[in-house]
């Protein structure tokens, strides 16, 4: 097959990855929505309706005093809508990986040397490290949100970012590349999962917080601060690692192994929130709901580093171009 | 002690200090410190910032556009983030916060290494992990000897009490942790050394031309406190050719693919040239000091003669890009040309677009080049101080015009144009390339790099080695003894399971019916760091 053609299968991959998705979404969103609904009073079905397309909301929480509570001890019925979800997902992480090694093989590289190619990588990341881990009950209640993430970077990747596959320009001929990257990746991906369990206990520990064992269908908030700890506490050494492999490329490439350009200082900015999240786990008037808060605040960073100083800022990562 | 007098009980006291103390190596103030850090290095990234290589007029830039705002931006040092004193102000207190936590912690894990494990609480069944078991007396000593041996093998510290024994394990998580902020330490003492002995220049040189390692031979150079000027390593360069390819169709059109210099270097003042190739991600490294290709360009050939028929300047004249098209401008001064000096600005364009109305270039590489220029003469100003070689100061000049019109140079190589009212000729001759070149001395990177590595086998070790501590008790009553097994995680994350499985097999041949009671999510709070 020549590269035109794996270039073509490539993106007809990723187009499939996307539908099939969408459908696991479909069924993890029914699955998750029925954990809320579980039981409900019939007045309460609109509130707990709307409340649905936002996530978890406190007015909800408010009115339920009874109702099914979700615990770590208590599993919901494995719902075949659930296992189905599951099944899709992993067709999905199949596809999805399929598109990135035809890319990879079409351009004689690793996939990951454009915006649209880090974007398919670090969402592949994601959804891997969701399925690495849906065995969790609580990483499964959390999974419509983390595939509708990964949805979203796929979407922006095929419409906004996309870039025929080619070769790259001679400063990216590196096998840091490789390296430095794939690191970055990996990190990426275990992040969203902690941003995603830090959203939902940030929603869980403030309706706990007012009394009432809430009806969100969501984990506890001690489960969800123990999955974030997990999450974050893995990610934040390849993380390091990334920034490292970074400088020393950036040493053999520019002569400087810091310069303080706007791609390093977002870098250090995401590293030096996860590591007060890591500190504010071990400080009484830290841990908890202003912990989480770091844990958003540094995926919202890493985020930045990525779009933001890509189409934004000019800096000598600007040839990452879109 | 204050100049002025003070109220005695506004003066600082011990307890005061104190009080600061504690307060800046408490871990609140290392997260806030954290989280400011963080705040702190945002501006640097959104605001142009001075010594950061990709763009040197940035600052200058932001100044003429915002006359207002920049001067005051430049007081509170916005321009110089990294360098400014609030910033180091908040990682300097971040170390002191740090070694003022990390130092203390130590000293205890030292103390812990040479103490004996601690005693187990008095029921061991609230500890994490939990098992009992019946056994007979006359085994007793046997499964605590099992149990010893058990944990021993699993590299324990074991230490036998009369009634209980005691293991401890992970150690190396404090030392990761130690280690960790050591580095961090260790880095900055890398990153300060480099800073104050090494330097940065930059330099251009035309293939066929050559450079030579001393300061005058840098077009720009930032020298550190300490730099050793007349200890610039020794060696000498010629920059024989540069390969370029670009792309000629797919995708990327104009996307560079190659860029490949040639260089033959000697090494000291010794002969014997050796030729190697110099390309981005591969600099040529002469003992630590390190010659990077960081930027290419055109230099034309021009040859201009005078009203005398005199050659006043000739030779490769560096114009630099302004586009990714490589279209370049520049200006060629030939300050004593008769009878007046000479002097053009201009632009130069490796593929010259044709059909449109402002002068472009359609690609990067040598399809159709010109050099389109403008000319002047008169005092070019030279003895008057030093000046750019990219700019010609046109305040003595009058600008050569036929008819009134401004004359108008167009040249493709290999052509020559008589000048206006006699004054001469200019030939372009061909077409050169330049290449930029970053120079790197930094023998603190050493440093930095083995701190970077201990960074990250310390922190690995310090999140990823669990702690965790177990206990054995054989309680007696009536007749019947009981064995009694316990074990606490001291981080966050719960126990392994690999402990209890393997105490369990240790004892399984000495016990008789086992009452199990595995206790999950029941930990004491306090046991645990």
């Amino acid at each position: 097959m020549s590269a035109t053609d794996l270039a073509i299968w490539s993106d007809r991959a990723v187009a499939a990855a996307i539908m099939v998705y969408a459908l696991a979404m479909v069924c993890l969103a029914v699955t998750t929505a029925r954990l809320r609904l579980a039981r409900p009073a019939p007045a309460e079905v609109v509130t707990a309706n709307a409340a649905m397309v936002f996530g978890p909301s406190a007015t909800s929480a408010d009115e339920s005093t009874s109702g099914a509570a979700w615990g770590p001890g208590s599993t919901p019925t494995q719902g075949f809508l659930e296992r189905l979800g599951v099944v899709l997902l992993g067709l999905g992480v199949v596809l999805h990986s399929a598109g990135l090694l035809t890319r990879g093989l079409a351009a004689g590289r690793a996939p990951w040397g454009n915006m649209y190619e880090f974007t398919l990588a670090a969402s592949l990341a994601a959804a891997v490290v969701l399925l690495a881990r849906i065995r969790l009950a609580a990483v499964r209640v959390l999974a419509v949100w983390v595939v509708g993430i990964v949805l979203l970077a796929l979407g922006l990747a095929v419409t906004v970012l996309y870039a025929p596959a080619d070769d790259l320009v001679p400063v990216l001929k590196s096998y840091w590349l490789v390296v430095h990257v794939a690191a970055a990746i990996t990190g990426g991906g275990i992040f969203t999962l902690g941003f995603v369990a830090s959203v939902a206990y940030l929603f869980r520990e403030r309706a706990e917080r007012r009394g009432a064992v809430p009806r969100d269908g969501l984990p506890s908030a001690g489960t969800l601060d123990r999955l974030i700890y997990g999450a974050h506490m893995v990610a934040f050494p390849i993380w390091t690692f990334a920034v490292i492999a970074g400088a020393i490329w950036a040493e053999n490439a520019w002569g400087r192994y810091w310069g303080w350009d706007p791609k390093e200082t977002w870098a250090f900015i995401t590293w030096v929130c996860y590591a007060a999240y890591l500190h504010a786990q071990a400080t009484p008037s830290w841990r908890g709901r202003r912990a989480a808060w770091l844990g958003v605040v540094g995926y919202m960073a890493f985020l930045f580093n990525f779009f933001g100083v890509n189409l934004w800022i000019s800096g000598l990562h600007s040839y990452a171009g879109v | 002690m204050p100049a002025v007098p003070v109220h005695p009980t506004l003066r600082p006291s011990w307890g005061w200090w104190r009080w600061t103390w504690r307060t800046l190596v408490s871990m609140r103030t290392a997260v806030a410190l954290l989280c400011l850090l963080a705040l702190a290095a945002v501006p640097g990234s959104l605001l142009p910032q001075r010594g950061v290589a990709s763009d040197p007029n940035a600052v200058p830039q932001f100044f003429v556009d915002h006359p207002r705002l920049g001067p005051w931006l430049d007081r509170a040092g916005l321009f110089e983030v990294y360098a400014a004193p609030w910033f180091a102000a908040i990682y300097l207190l971040l170390l002191v916060s740090m070694l003022g936590c990390v130092l203390p912690r130590s000293l205890r894990l030292w103390r812990n290494v040479r103490a004996r494990p601690v005693a187990g609480p008095p029921r061991l069944e609230r500890l994490e992990q939990h098992r009992s078991w019946n056994i007979e007396r006359e085994r007793i000593s046997d499964a605590r000897l099992a149990a010893t041996s058990a944990l021993r093998a699993a590299r324990f510290r074991v230490d036998i009490d009369r009634d209980e024994v005691r293991a401890e394990k992970g150690y190396l998580r404090e030392l990761g942790n130690l280690g960790f902020h050591l580095s961090l330490l260790i880095l900055l003492v890398g990153v300060g050394y480099g800073k104050l002995v090494g330097f940065e220049g930059r330099v251009v040189v035309v293939e066929g031309q050559g450079f030579t390692n001393t300061r005058s031979q840098y077009d720009e150079f930032t020298a550190a406190t300490l730099t050793d000027l007349r200890e610039l390593t020794p060696f000498s360069m010629t920059l024989d050719a540069f390969d370029v390819v670009y792309a000629n169709s797919g995708p990327n059109l104009g996307q560079p693919l190659v860029f490949d210099a040639t260089v033959s270097v000697t090494k000291g003042t010794g002969a014997g040239a050796e030729t190697t190739i110099v390309r981005p991600n591969e600099p040529l490294n002469v003992d630590g000091t390190k010659m990077f290709v960081t930027g290419n360009g055109y230099a034309p050939v021009i040859t201009v003669r005078d009203a005398k028929d005199n050659v006043v300047t000739s030779g490769p004249v560096v114009f630099l890009p302004t586009d990714q098209n490589y279209g370049s401008s520049g200006v060629i001064k030939a300050p004593d040309a008769q009878p007046e000096g000479l002097a053009f600005e201009g632009v130069f364009l490796p593929t010259a677009a044709t059909g449109t109305a402002a002068p472009i270039s359609a690609f990067p590489d040598l399809q159709n080049p010109q050099i389109l220029l403008t000319g002047y003469s008169g005092d070019l100003g030279l003895d008057r101080g030093p000046q750019s070689v990219f700019v010609i100061d046109k305040s003595n000049l009058t600008q050569l015009s036929v008819d009134a019109k401004p004359f108008q140079i167009s040249l493709a190589p290999g052509e020559t144009v008589e000048l206006p009212d006699g004054r001469g000729s200019l030939t372009f001759e061909r077409v050169d390339r330049f290449v930029n070149f970053q120079v790197a001395y930094d023998p603190g990177r050493q440093i930095a790099l083995l701190a970077a590595i201990l960074l990250l086998v310390g922190l690995t070790a310090s999140l990823t080695i669990p702690r965790r501590r177990w206990w054995l008790r054989v309680v007696e009553s009536q007749g019947s003894a009981r064995v009694e097994l316990g074990g606490q995680s001291l981080t966050r994350r719960s126990l392994p399971d690999r402990d209890l499985r393997r105490l369990e097999s240790a004892l399984a041949p000495l016990l008789g019916d086992a009452s199990d009671s595995l206790h999950d999510d029941r930990r004491y709070a306090h046991v645990r760091d």
